[in-house]
């Protein structure tokens, strides 16, 4: 399970890394669908089989189509490939990269001081579900709320 | 029982963030630039579920359900607005969006 762990971490910051450098979009998107499945792995390995299971469905499912049909929807070709292979320059990653180095350096440093071991141990849908419906029943119903706003405007702006 | 570092969890939560913010910073397709976010948020997302596997609680994943939503409704409302950018500029440039009036 450990070697499974790292294994999968590895996969997601390769595949990661390679949604931020390719030119093709949906190459990217294929990417990025195997970096969320790796983390869904992940999830599974550190004990949380439920939120695996909706990452794999509701993100690499929902958000991604999501996203595949705008992308059908814009009608990108070769025009847009072009235009960012010129966009995509190596000087360009120069100034965000070592500004993301220096946080991810910070993050590092703060992180290194934890020292701790995860004693894995499985956390079922039950447990999340008594909690869902019982002390955070106001962060599900606000939630909701969310969604239908996000429904709403979402219709609203596609519109013509 | 085998056990996982914390850190290395944590860690691995924060170079799946700073990818993510390299590509918000990087692209000028701002269909990239949602799927970025993407990434990021789901690097937050990571980051909760590490710790609710360590101290064994289900609290973190609710968090993380929480941040699902949050992703889901984001995503259709920046969709939403690719879709009104592309039928107004003909374009994916995030740049074209700096001319602002008033």
């Amino acid at each position: 399970m450990t070697l499974l762990f790292y294994l999968a971490g590895a996969i997601a910051v390769i595949a990661t890394f390679a949604v931020i450098v390719q030119t093709n979009i949906v190459h990217a998107l294929l990417y990025l669908i195997l970096s969320l499945l790796a983390v869904a792995v992940i999830f599974y390995v550190l004990g949380a089989p439920f939120a695996a299971v909706l990452e794999a469905i509701v993100y690499a499912g929902a958000i991604l189509v999501l996203f595949l049909f705008v992308i059908m929807m814009l009608n990108l070709g070769q025009h847009t490939r072009d235009q960012e292979r010129g966009w995509l320059t190596a000087r360009m990653f120069f100034v965000p990269g070592v500004m993301s180095a220096l946080l991810l350096g910070q993050l590092l440093n703060v992180l290194s001081q934890v020292g701790q071991d995860i004693a894995v141990s499985r956390v079922g849908v039950m447990e999340v579900s008594a909690l869902l419906f019982g002390p955070y029943v106001l962060a599900v119903e606000l939630a909701s709320i969310l969604l239908l706003a996000g429904l709403v405007s979402a219709y609203h702006l596609a519109k013509r | 029982m085998e056990t996982i570092p914390v850190e290395h969890g944590f860690i691995l939560a924060g170079i799946l963030f700073c990818l993510g913010l390299i590509g918000v910073l990087t692209r000028r397709n701002v269909v990239f630039v949602l799927m970025s976010l993407e990434i990021m948020l789901n690097a937050s997302g990571l980051a909760f579920i590490v710790a609710a596997a360590r101290w064994g609680h289900a609290d973190g994943q609710v968090m993380f359900l929480m941040i699902l939503t949050l992703a889901a409704a984001e995503v259709a409302v920046g969709l939403g607005l690719i879709i009104q950018m592309f039928r107004r500029y003909q374009t994916v440039d995030i740049n074209v969006l700096s001319d602002m009036k008033g």
